[in-house]
């Protein structure tokens, strides 16, 4: 489809230029230039069928860089059980990302740009100091804080989605600073692969 | 869409409330013509200054079996809890009474020894089974010094809910011995994590929380939602047939409706937006709520089938937690724009906004009804919070609660006297009421762990 296109452009042009140069001879309008060659059309050889092996990648997946990646293979629940996306830790009643947070986001970013299927719903959470009523709000703005870098590092919107938990699923159920730094994060959750 | 647990909340319908004739002895003060007789208001009074106190002796069997003998206990028990509820009388508790031999009609009142006991009034009741399941309770309030029957009311109905005759007479005694509008018959709804039932997800094992409803007093204490995701923040509508709440059930926050009795769910917000806490219009017509839909937690208001949504603040910071006041003009709501958590107050044409309160962190303002003027919060005093009232008016601030545990959201009973508010006090987080003067603290719930109540307005 392609090849024919460019081919009758050509001949479009070719054409187009003789006519030209019949009429005139002396100038040259810029609009009636032939066009260049066309680039040589290289079409990648069909990937050679794998030699002996069995085939377990379905046909679905196109990726072939994937088909030795363990993350290709395991279910969706699996993933997230033993997550390759960390979670991200706030301060009390703050939503600003520190340099850890970055740098983990930053992770969790390449993440997501190798594995360029995954959405994932980003969680906010909060400790349990604050109302049960205004943590729905600061959740969903640490979730929202997180869910602007990923994609000021380049992720697509769309693949993230966002909910807040406000305080209802502390991951630790203490009641020192160290459980409740543990809860106060965003939770990276793989939604679809 | 139908929510099948919510079938389950039947109300019980009382069949006919026939108010009997009130009978003065012969020789009453009171020229005998009928029509006016049942315009006297015959108000009992006790000691100078003091409240009246009123005796509630058991029941009067007028059908021999073990169902009537069961209802009639119960009337006695829980019309003296109704009537203490309020506080207006004074309560001769009900072990006093031994001494006295129970009368088997109004005829055989031992007047004298009721007096002897130090009852002003004397509150008798007599049921019987007109039919297997159907029963007629009559409730009569004597004045022991005159020895006059000065109310009187008959109620017939099922023996679905047997309190509720009890909740109905403390509400009619009220209304006519004080002209007070009881909380006997409202109800109360929260949020309950009791089911024990978790949601194995792929990140951790994590506890759901179903609304639940219940009366006034705990009893009766039912399931509304079956979804096993997380329901919280549950708010009666003004005619007490619905509930907005926020529900995961979609997997991220949105308000639902139950209709409790009919069984049925509604989504007025829909698509796939954030959205939580709503709050009822006074006239039921409206839901104002929290929403992210436009980036950062903004307030909003909708008709109640979703149609209409208007902003109704715009600011970076949080804005969320609304309550409307009693005429429906103002919302109080919760913001963070100037550093912690307020309370502020903007007309509901989003027009005249202003700071209340200047304290830690409050949160979850609820508007009293009338003819109270006053906003009762959640305020940090310590590790916990306890619950607060703004009176509008005067500026005056009260504290309800003082440290016992963290003690949150409140919300005000249908007359404004009582406030039910979640508390740490006895260990998991429990549901209590407590008058609006901060006496008369009563534990509703007990079982799991309890949150977000609301009051029926």
């Amino acid at each position: 489809m392609r090849i024919r296109s460019v081919s009758s452009a050509v001949v479009l042009g070719m054409t187009l230029a003789s006519l030209v140069v019949g009429a005139c001879g002396t100038k040259k309008p810029p609009v009636a230039r032939p066009l260049p060659p066309p680039p040589p059309i290289t079409t990648p050889p069909p990937p050679p069928p794998p030699p002996a092996g069995p085939i377990r990648e379905t046909p679905v997946v196109p990726a072939p860089a994937v088909v030795e990646d363990p993350m290709a293979t395991r279910s969706i629940d699996d993933l997230n059980r033993d997550s390759p996306m960390r979670a991200a830790f706030f301060d009390y009643d703050s939503v600003e990302l520190s340099a850890e947070a970055r740098a983990v986001l930053g992770a969790n970013a390449a993440t997501l740009k190798k594995y360029a299927s995954w959405a994932i719903t980003i969680e906010g959470h909060c400790d349990e100091r604050g109302t049960a009523e205004y943590n729905l709000s600061l959740g969903e703005r640490r979730s929202v804080a997180a869910q602007s870098y990923l994609v000021s590092l380049g992720i697509p919107a769309g693949r993230l989605r966002t909910v807040s938990y406000g305080k209802e699923f502390p991951f630790d159920p203490g009641h020192d600073e160290a459980a409740w730094a543990k809860n106060r994060r965003v939770h990276f959750v793989i939604t679809a692969k | 869409m139908r929510d099948p647990a919510s079938c389950l909340v039947a109300g019980v319908a009382l069949w006919s409330v026939v108010a009997l004739v009130a009978s003065p002895g012969s020789g009453g003060p009171h020229p005998p013509q009928a029509p006016q007789q049942t315009e006297v208001i015959l108000s009992i009074s006790g000691e100078p200054g003091a409240r009246p106190r009123y005796a509630v002796p058991d029941f009067i069997l007028r059908t021999n079996d073990a169902e009537t003998a069961a209802v009639a206990k119960l009337m006695g028990a829980v019309l003296w809890d109704d009537l203490a509820f309020e506080r207006e009388f004074y309560m001769v508790p009900r072990d006093t009474y031994r001494t006295i031999p129970a009368a088997k009609s109004y005829g055989e009142i031992a007047f004298d020894r009721w007096r002897e006991l130090g009852a002003d009034g004397l509150v008798m009741g007599s049921v019987e089974r007109t039919a297997p399941g159907t029963f007629r309770v009559e409730v009569r309030l004597f004045d022991v010094r005159s020895r006059r029957s000065v109310m009187a009311k008959e109620y017939t109905g099922t023996a679905a809910n047997p309190r509720l005759y009890a909740h109905t007479a403390s509400d009619d005694i009220h209304l006519q011995q004080r002209a007070l509008r009881g909380a006997a018959r409202s109800k109360l709804t929260f949020s309950s994590d009791r089911d024990g039932e978790r949601v194995f997800n792929s990140i951790q094992p994590r506890d759901v929380k179903e609304i639940y409803i219940s009366d006034y007093d705990g009893a009766n204490q039912r399931r509304v939602t079956v979804t096993r995701k997380l329901n919280i923040m549950p708010r009666w509508s003004p005619d007490a047939r619905a509930i907005a709440y926020t529900s995961y059930r979609r997997d991220f926050p949105d308000i639902f409706v139950s209709l409790i009795y009919q069984g049925t769910l509604e989504n007025p917000t829909g698509g796939r937006d954030q959205n939580w806490l709503p709050a009822w219009s006074p006239d039921g017509t409206r839901i104002c709520f929290t929403s992210a839909r436009d980036g950062n937690s903004e307030l909003y208001v909708m008709n109640r089938d979703g149609s209409n949504v208007t902003r109704l603040t715009n600011h970076p910071a949080i804005d969320t937690t609304p309550t409307w006041s009693p005429s429906g003009t103002q919302i109080a709501f919760t913001s963070d724009r100037n550093g912690s958590p307020q309370i502020f107050i903007i007309d509901a044409d989003g027009l005249n906004l202003r700071k209340i309160t200047s304290e830690s962190w409050c949160d979850r303002p609820t508007w009293s009804p009338a003819p109270f003027n006053e906003i009762a919060y959640a305020s940090r005093t310590g590790p916990g919070y306890d619950v607060r009232i703004l009176d509008l008016a005067t500026g005056e601030r009260r504290q309800l609660t003082y440290g016992e545990g963290s003690n949150e959201s409140p919300a005000y009973a249908p007359n404004g006297r009582h406030l039910v508010f979640m508390s740490t006090r006895a260990g998991k987080k429990q549901i209590f009421a407590i008058g609006r003067d901060g006496q008369g603290v009563r534990q509703i719930t007990t079982v799991g762990n309890n949150y977000t109540p609301d009051w029926s307005k």
